[in-house]
């Protein structure tokens, strides 16, 4: 007995199906053909696990893979060692700027990923300007910066950031009362914290962490930059694509299908625990800042200071250097506008692409997102489940393996996009969906849905209903995840540097060809039209929303 | 281990606004006190500077007759319940329980011992093994009054706790709240701003009112003897009335406004001819005769024991306003209709006479501070 019921074609149906079919050919098909091309032979095309062996075998293959869990792992506990007490100390105690210190934080996180790289370079590398200057000063010579020192430093202060914010909003939920209900039973501020405040942070840090582990891992300018010798796994996916670029990629694959089983394993197992461990807080009178006095005060303040300036620098140096003057690729004495002219005239594309680029793909991401967090919350259904664990792709593909993923799948007829405008925008709204996708399937699990049902009977369709009423209750969670996707797509460079073309090429891809020349000037001026983008669409966003963060 | 609390001249400011200005008081060893007044009266101020949350800015707490204004709140060993019980959210119930306990380092099996109990005391012996968000409001009630007796603290101090509950938990958890106490035998300082809770729960009431003391009694003193206008209004419901003294021979009279007398044989002695008072009648202390006070009646609520009349005054008197009266329906001849024209006598052993200002009792023996 067949129960076929006919299915309506409806708006929602019809959106579902065109999800599903456009994951299917842009990252389920292309993620497909990357798993199968790394089992291949290069010469012969049999499927084989040579690749593996190959990796497995020789120690400077495989030694990568331990350069990148140690720096990874060792930024990741740095990062918590740093973002965790900082949070606690400015939710606890009155700092004074703190206001600032929170834009300077968030600043310090979005800004493009390999500046820190750069920066420190340009500060203490061979002829940085804090190397000469106790060279020639005291005669000292600094440690090195490159290698695994500077990339965890880069790393570290870069990602932090993300502990602290996630902290932050944890504390926040963290009701007064539980605090004082652990005095009132006799237990002392340190216990307080180690028995009750930790505990329940515990799993937003866990999941902040697992941020950073990705984040850390998965980052390829700053060890490309900073690392020299010490190579990691995405410079030597990188690096094995561009030179086997002859049709050879198995190895390449192969690589990238290691880094892929490892960040789903972290991934799947982070979600384990932290859905194990939770426990939902709501809190009606939040931790209330206090003032401390003398020498705690004074540390605190020294501390605080000092970790959110370490991070800023970058920032600061790309700046001021974008004003030095040049004499062709060299800094010389005094100021000039010279580096911007010189972008101008040379990269004008490279600006105008980034925003168009861009612009195009925040637009897609917020279509995209909406509708998928419609579908995948109001209209469950199996296929909705499917559509919602292919929105977990993104979190665990990292950029330079989304780049050659969607180079593999699409260089070829009918689908051969590689050096289009198209494959960058593609990689882009893969990549930074996630920040858009999650806040608006949180705005919209607080919309009630008989508001909807509301316009349906007054006597709207529900494809207007949506358009007229959701869509519009669901801005304001919407823009606050597309603030973090636009800033993230300006400055994407891991996956787009493995997909420009001359005439495709970004910011980002030009500030890292332009370090790669040793053109500092030419960089440094780019980096700074990137980070006052930031900063402004920082501003603008606080301004639209009235609120003084983001949501991660 | 309970002890008494002595607060002596007790001053609260936030920067340059005074919340207490000067207050002190006696909380007897074992006794269930019970601040009550109208939210911003400073009740959970005063309780939270016991508690050693908020500091202390003059004068003196002490426990017995140990100062404690300078030991932190960890080192006070008190038990506090908090409005929305502070529950650990990551322990389970029998670890929220054990939280003290572990604390002051006791050893296993008496600590076992000691959770046993008094899970069984409160009656959540079946959801030991939970985690809290399982829990309903009245068992996390239960969970939070728990952790704070095992550890048998000096006091107990419970901040409105029974204010998110629904009314009939409410009624239920405050018995429970008061057989535990009785059992425990522990000094417990209770906030409210449920007038009807405090009554039925306290040994003694301090009725407070911007950062002041207005009265402190039992019960039923401070309901039938309120000291001022104020806590007659506010514990309970008082008709008021403008008034004057007048002595005959028989005696000293309240002339009510409209003219009616009424002869007072418990006024204390500074009590002069002539002398203008507010009257205070509470509803059930008035009663249907042939002489009094008139009014007509304009609605009437039935609520089974009594019924309610809103009335409004008749005939020429200066005061034209409404007061409620309540019939005992065990006690009532007939039920009267709105429209129906009454006189209303006034009970004068048991009405309460003020002076002008409505700022003290001019009946016999009324103290203040009991």
């Amino acid at each position: 007995m067949s129960k076929r019921k006919g299915i309506k074609l409806d708006f929602w149906n019809v959106v579902t199906i065109v999800i599903v079919l456009v994951f299917a050919v842009f990252l389920v098909y292309p993620l497909f053909s990357l798993f199968l091309s790394g089992f291949r032979d290069a010469a012969t095309g049999e499927y084989t696990l040579s690749n593996f062996a190959k990796f497995f075998s020789k120690k400077y293959y495989y030694r990568t893979l331990g350069h990148s869990f140690l720096v990874t792992t060792c930024t990741t506990i740095l990062a918590v060692l740093i973002g965790a007490p900082l949070a606690y100390l400015t939710t606890a105690f009155k700092v004074k700027g703190k206001g600032l210190i929170d834009i300077l934080v968030i600043i310090s996180m979005l800004s493009p990923p390999f500046i820190g790289a750069y920066s420190w370079i340009v500060l203490g590398g061979r002829s940085g300007i804090i190397t000469k200057f106790f060279a020639n000063v005291f005669g000292i010579e600094t440690p090195s910066i490159y290698g695994f020192g500077g990339i965890l430093l880069v790393l570290t202060l870069k990602l932090y950031p993300y502990i602290y914010l996630y902290t932050c909003g944890a504390l926040k939920k963290v009701d007064a009362s539980l605090s004082e209900a652990a005095e009132s039973l006799g237990c002392n501020a340190v216990r307080k914290v180690g028995t009750i405040v930790l505990p329940l942070i515990a799993p937003t840090i866990l999941a902040g962490s697992l941020i950073v582990f990705m984040n850390a891992l998965a980052d390829f300018g700053t060890p490309m930059l900073i690392g020299e010798g010490y190579t990691v796994m995405p410079v030597l996916i990188y690096n094995e694509f561009i030179s086997e670029m002859g049709g050879q990629a198995n190895f390449a694959a192969a690589l990238a299908v290691i880094m892929v089983v490892i960040t789903a394993v972290m991934f799947l197992g982070q979600k384990y625990v932290v859905n194990k461990k939770s426990f939902t807080m709501s809190s009606l009178r939040p931790i209330q800042a206090k003032k401390i006095k003398g020498v705690p005060n004074v540390l605190m303040h020294i501390f605080i200071y000092l970790v959110v300036f370490l991070a800023i620098i970058p920032q600061i140096t790309v700046i001021y250097t974008s004003f030095k003057a040049t004499n062709g690729a060299i800094f010389v004495d005094g100021y000039s506008l010279d580096s911007y002219r010189s972008i101008f005239h040379s990269l004008g594309t490279a600006i105008r692409n980034t925003y168009l680029f861009g612009l195009i793909a925040i637009v897609i991401v917020i279509i995209v997102s909406m509708l998928i967090a419609y579908v995948t919350i109001r209209r469950k259904s199996w296929i909705s489940n499917v559509i919602d664990s292919m929105t977990m792709f993104p979190y665990i593909i990292p950029g330079s393996v989304l780049g050659i993923t969607l180079l593999l799948a699409f260089n070829k007829k009918p689908l051969l996009l590689s050096g289009t405008a198209f494959i960058i925008i593609l990689a882009f709204v893969v990549r930074r969906l996630p920040y858009t996708l999650r806040s608006s399937a949180a705005i919209l699990y607080q919309l009630s849905p008989s508001m909807e049902e509301a316009a349906i009977s007054l006597g709207d369709s529900p494809l207007k209903t949506f358009f007229k009423v959701t869509a519009v209750m669901m801005m304001p969670g919407v823009m606050s995840g597309a603030i973090l996707s636009w800033i993230t797509i300006i400055n994407e460079l891991s996956a787009s540097v493995i997909l420009y073309t001359g005439s495709t090429r970004t910011m980002s891809v030009s500030i890292y060809t332009e370090v790669i020349r040793a053109s500092y000037g030419t960089a440094a001026a780019l980096s700074s039209i990137l980070t006052l983008t930031t900063v402004v669409s920082l501003l603008i966003f606080f301004k639209v929303s009235g609120k003084k963060e983001v949501s991660l | 281990m309970s002890v008494a609390i002595n607060v002596e001249n007790v001053v609260k400011k936030y920067d340059d606004v005074t919340i207490i200005p000067d207050m002190s008081m006696r909380i007897k060893n074992g006794e269930f006190f019970t601040l009550l007044g109208p939210s911003g009266c400073g009740k959970t101020t005063l309780l939270r500077m016991i508690a050693g949350f908020n500091s202390i800015e003059g004068g003196e707490i002490k426990f017995d007759d140990q100062v404690i204004n300078h030991i932190s709140a960890h080192k006070r060993n008190i038990g506090m319940v908090f409005q929305n019980y502070a529950i650990f959210p990551h322990l389970t119930v029998r670890q929220n329980v054990e939280y003290g306990l572990k604390l002051r380092k006791m050893n296993k099996a008496e600590m076992k011992k000691k959770v046993d109990e008094i899970l069984d005391v409160v009656k959540i012996t079946d959801y030991q093994d939970r985690l809290p968000e399982r829990l309903s409001g009245g068992q996390q009630q239960r969970v939070a009054l728990a952790r704070a007796i095992v550890i048998h603290p000096s006091v107990l101090l419970m901040d409105e706790p029974l204010s998110n509950l629904d009314a009939k938990l409410r009624v239920e958890m405050r018995t429970a709240i008061r057989e535990v106490q009785k059992q425990v035998g522990i000094t417990t300082v209770y906030v409210t701003h449920d007038q009807e809770e405090a009554l039925a729960i306290s040994d003694r009431i301090a009725v407070m009112k911007d950062g002041v003391i207005q009265q402190i009694g039992a019960p039923e003193n401070i309901y039938t003897r309120p000291y001022n206008v104020f806590v007659s209004t506010f514990i309970g419901h008082s008709n008021c009335f403008h008034g004057t003294l007048h002595r005959e021979k028989d005696g000293l009279y309240v002339v009510f406004g409209n003219g009616y007398k009424l002869l007072m044989n418990n006024l204390c002695e500074e009590c002069k001819d002539g002398q203008k008072v507010m009257i205070a009648v509470r509803p059930e202390e008035f009663c249907l005769g042939s002489e009094g006070l008139k009014a007509e009646i304009r609605t009437r609520t039935f609520l089974g024991k009594y019924v309610n009349y809103d009335l409004r005054f008749t005939g020429d008197g200066p005061l034209a306003m409404d007061i409620e009266f309540s019939q005992d329906v065990g006690q009532a001849e007939r039920i009267m209709q709105p429209g129906d024209k009454v006189l209303l006598k006034p009970n004068s052993q048991k009405i309460n006479v003020f002076t002008e200002d409505g700022e003290r009792s001019l009946i016999k023996d009324v103290k203040r501070y009991e």
